[in-house]
């Protein structure tokens, strides 16, 4: 079986997997960084976001080859004490019902406020339109990406 | 209208204290039923086994309380309500409570269901006195130390003070309390008073939630576990003939191959019956594997054989068997007032519409899973299920093993909606893990959930109004429901009372298609039926929708009729609420406004839905949504609720269908099941009424009135009455924005 460097939260751990491997389960099976959660499996719903060299993206669809050489950050390492401002504004807006897909909508949100630090309503619906929350907590969700966005 | 819970509670009978060898004091309770005169609390927190009490509150030397709150929490906020709840009346700053799932250990649980909306209503009653009796006897204890009368003494925010300007901390008298005797009448606060209750709380797991934690079923491991995942029949109506598993078995990582499914049957063959588990009889291949996407894959590479035990329908299949139903004369009759006969006979006008609603999968986000592991000794279960007690219980007939081996753990749960009421998961990863014997985690690929569900089912409701001199004289509603109909008290919900000739049948028809509790059960579909037939009764009586509400329900007043459930008052209450809030009929150009109002769960609500159309296709703006669910324990918690309820109803009456073909579920994941997303998502406003009534439930109840509200502002648009559900099945298919 390959074995793969990966460079998650600044930390570089080597793993043996099969190649075909999704970067989701490398994380939750092998790694025990089980914040990664698996909703669907196809991309759909967003549970698995994390960061690819900061750029939002599914792990269940990305398989383990390409995610060496890279920036991986996960819902874990996206700061040190849960002190980002999306989490931070996560807290405020008390978002979570049963909280399992606000991992990724918390992935997604923070990696297009680095890329677009003061959004529309518009830009922020369609952001955040990939990630499904089936408790439809989806009013708070957007509250919370305003407040994140003027921090 | 029975508004509160008017039992008599005996302190003595249901609480009990100990003082803690490690220091402070531990109180046990029991919320729905006497403990057993001989129980004792134990002086040890680790000996804590739920069997003589269901619910612990310790208090620590240094003041700090912490609640083993005893229900499954699955995203309705009770894990935070409750113990509020508790900490009102024990008077304590709530940044000193601590909230920690109380774990199942067999027997003596009553109502450790989270279901219905019935948590907050059930428990509302004990969980104060039991604040409230602690209170008391860390006062009395105060007292003593004092050597004064208790009435001179009082507490605050965790804080004894007498006359003189004493003071004392709960953790200073934690110790002498926990000996003294239980005070038999404790006064409860003026809800004037309350200071945690109606105080917005954050959800108590949220820092956990927002850094990853591992909390959820998914996310539980332990040295050695395994991973399973459970090929079931592609159809319902279907049965495992043969397999092949060689080629899964050469793959990497894929530990060994079983079958399941003669325990199952041989526990259905003993008699014994869990109407929590809802579970085909079939064989069903297991792969057993080192991680759970090497457990995917030998799933895919197994080559099966399946074969039809009965029909396998297809949805054209019931759905005309349904419509038989409802033309036919084979109903049981659910309640009948007047003579409908002769109202329909006497009519000026009859209205009669018929609506339809599919079968619906609850794809809660977190796929069904379970962990478990068996040995001689025990059987260990650990897991997010909505139904713990009736877990240990069938679980323990399942293994033939004496109940008190079997030990469920419950896990924070990734949505429940219904779902994980039914233990279908745990009847297949208990069997996996007695043939298995190594800690297990069964898991399930979204399309297995999504494909072998315990699915709303498909119902169809005809409607009849009988119209007379510019009044309604008879409704006549029958229901033909595959797998179930309406339960109890729905059919003494409105209108029933409101209008003389009035009668309410059901039907059912059985297929092999697994059905069970979904959000709001039937009067999450019901109520857009009925709700959406007011709607055509008002144009054809040519008076104003929310008039024609209005004064249907002054027909109730002082009605001594016991059996009707809501109160016609709170329904007046917030029908005019939203009325004035959404600005009822006075819409700008281009919007357009739909009302509905149902009451469920013991709690009354009505929506206004504001559409506008673009390209043709009703787009949701706006929800305004008026609820009197008594006094709102946790606002925060509350108002999300009540606007995820609204926007799950919303999403769900627009785009959700399951459809079969030859028994198979046509839909399998989200790429072809539509689930609402932001930017589908309107602005819901919720105004709650102001109420000193004992607290409802809200998990459930803004839902069933928004199919109707945006029907019927569909309506308002388009002309367009549509009475098969979903809705944007009518409407060309918007393009799908999806990742």
């Amino acid at each position: 079986m390959p074995t793969y460097q990966l460079k998650i939260n600044r930390k570089t751990y080597t793993v043996e997997a099969e190649l075909d491997t999704p970067l989701l389960w490398i994380l939750r099976d092998h790694l025990k960084l089980v914040g990664t959660k698996f909703g669907c499996g196809i991309g759909q719903c967003g549970a698995c976001t994390v960061h690819i060299n900061g750029t939002a993206t599914r792990s269940c669809l990305l398989e383990v080859p390409f995610a060496v050489n890279v920036e991986i950050t996960t819902i874990e390492g996206l700061s040190k004490d849960g002190d980002h401002p999306v989490q931070q504004a996560w807290k405020t807006m008390d978002v979570p019902q049963c909280g399992y897909c606000q991992a990724g909508q918390i992935m997604t949100a923070s990696a297009f406020l680095q890329r677009n630090p003061n959004p529309t309503d518009e830009e922020i619906r369609n952001a955040m339109h990939g990630n499904i929350c089936r408790c439809a907590a989806y009013n708070n969700i957007e509250e919370a990406v305003k407040l994140a966005s003027k921090q | 209208m029975k508004s509160s819970n008017k039992k008599v509670f005996s302190r003595r009978a249901f609480l009990k204290s100990s003082a803690l060898a490690s220091g402070g004091m531990l109180i046990g309770f029991n919320l729905f039923q006497a403990c057993k005169t001989d129980a004792e609390v134990p002086v040890d927190i680790s000996k804590i086994h739920f069997n003589d009490f269901n619910a612990f509150i310790k208090i620590s030397d240094e003041g700090i309380v912490t609640i083993f709150s005893p229900n499954p929490e699955i995203g309705q906020g009770v894990k935070t309500s409750m113990p509020m709840i508790i900490a009102e009346e024990l008077d304590v700053d709530w940044e000193n409570v601590y909230v920690e799932q109380a774990p199942l250990d067999t027997k003596n649980y009553t109502r450790q269901v989270a279901g219905g909306s019935q948590s907050i209503r059930s428990s509302w009653e004990p969980l104060r006195q039991t604040g409230a009796t602690a209170k008391q006897m860390l006062i009395n204890a105060a007292a003593k130390e004092w050597q004064i009368s208790p009435e001179e003494c009082t507490a605050r925010l965790g804080v004894i003070s007498n006359r003189t300007g004493d003071t004392l901390g709960y953790g200073d008298v934690v110790k002498l309390a926990a000996t003294l005797e239980i005070p038999e009448n404790v006064s409860l606060k003026d809800p004037k008073d309350f200071n945690i209750i109606g105080k917005g709380k954050g959800n108590v797991d949220v820092d956990k939630i927002v850094v990853g934690e591992p909390l959820y079923g998914m996310d539980y491991s332990e040295d050695g576990m395994l991973y399973a995942s459970v090929l079931r029949p592609p159809a319902f109506g279907q049965k495992l003939e043969s397999y092949d598993a060689s080629e899964a078995k050469r793959l990497p990582g894929v530990v060994d191959v079983i079958t399941i499914g003669e325990k199952y049957r041989a526990y259905k063959a003993a008699g014994h019956k869990s109407w929590a588990a809802q579970l085909s009889s079939s064989d069903k291949v297991v792969v057993i594997a080192n991680t759970t996407w090497d457990a995917f894959r030998g799933l895919k590479a197994i080559k099966a054989n399946w074969v039809a035990e009965s029909p396998l329908e297809s949805t054209e299949d019931y759905d005309a068997k349904l419509l038989a139903l409802l033309g036919g004369n084979k109903f049981n009759t659910r309640r009948s007032d007047g003579d409908i006969k002769k109202a329909f006979a006497e009519a000026d006008k009859v209205v009669e519409r018929t609506y339809e609603a599919p079968y619906l999968p609850h794809n809660c986000l977190e796929p069904m899973n379970f962990f478990a592991h068996v040995t001689d000794e025990k059987v260990r279960l650990i897991g997010p299920t909505q139904t713990p007690e009736e877990a240990a219980k069938s679980i323990a007939q399942l293994l033939e093993r004496d109940l008190e081996t079997v030990e469920v753990n419950m896990t924070r749960i990734g949505g429940g909606f219904g779902r994980r009421l039914y233990t279908d998961f745990v009847f297949e990863v208990a069997e996996i893990a007695d043939t298995v014997r190594k800690p297990i985690k069964m898991v399930s690929a979204r399309e297995n959930d999504m494909t072998t569900g315990v699915y709303r089912p498909a119902v169809k409701y005809r409607i009849a109004a009988a119209i007379k001199n510019g009044k309604i004289t008879g409704y006549h509603l029958k229901e033909a429901c595959a797998n179930g109909s309406m339960y109890g008290i729905i059919a003494d919900f409105f209108p029933a009372g409101a209008i003389e000739n009035y009668q309410v049948d059901s039907a059912t028809y059985k297929n092999s298609i697994t059905t069970g509790a979904w959000r709001a059960p039937y009067t999450n579909f019901l109520a857009s039926a009925e709700q959406s037939f007011f709607d055509e009764l008002a144009q054809e009586l040519n008076i104003d929708r929310i008039q024609l509400h209005l004064n249907l329900i002054q027909n109730v007043k002082g009605t001594p009729d016991e059996r009707i459930q809501y109160s016609p008052e709170r329904l007046e209450g917030v029908i005019k609420l939203v009325a004035e809030k959404a600005k009822w009929g006075q819409t700008k150009p281009g919007v357009y406004q739909g009302f509905s109002v149902y009451y469920s769960h013991n709690t009354h609500v009505a929506e206004i839905a504001e559409i506008v159309l673009e390209h043709g296709n009703p787009i949701v703006k706006k929800v305004t949504c008026a609820v009197d669910c008594g006094i709102v324990v946790n606002p925060t918690g509350a108002l999300q609720q009540a606007k995820g309820g609204v926007i799950d109803g919303l999403g769900h009456a627009m785009y959700a269908d399951l459809s079969f073909k030859d028994g198979v579920p046509q839909s399998n994941n989200f790429n072809n099941y539509q689930l609402i997303r932001m930017a589908e998502t309107p602005k819901v406003d919720v105004y709650f009424v102001e109420s000193d009534l004992a607290p409802t439930g809200l998990g459930e109840p803004t839902l069933p009135p928004i199919g109707a509200a945006v029907s019927n502002a569909i309506y308002a648009a388009t002309g367009k009455r549509i009475y098969k559900f979903p809705l944007m099945k009518h409407f060309n298919e918007q393009e799908k924005v999806l990742s």
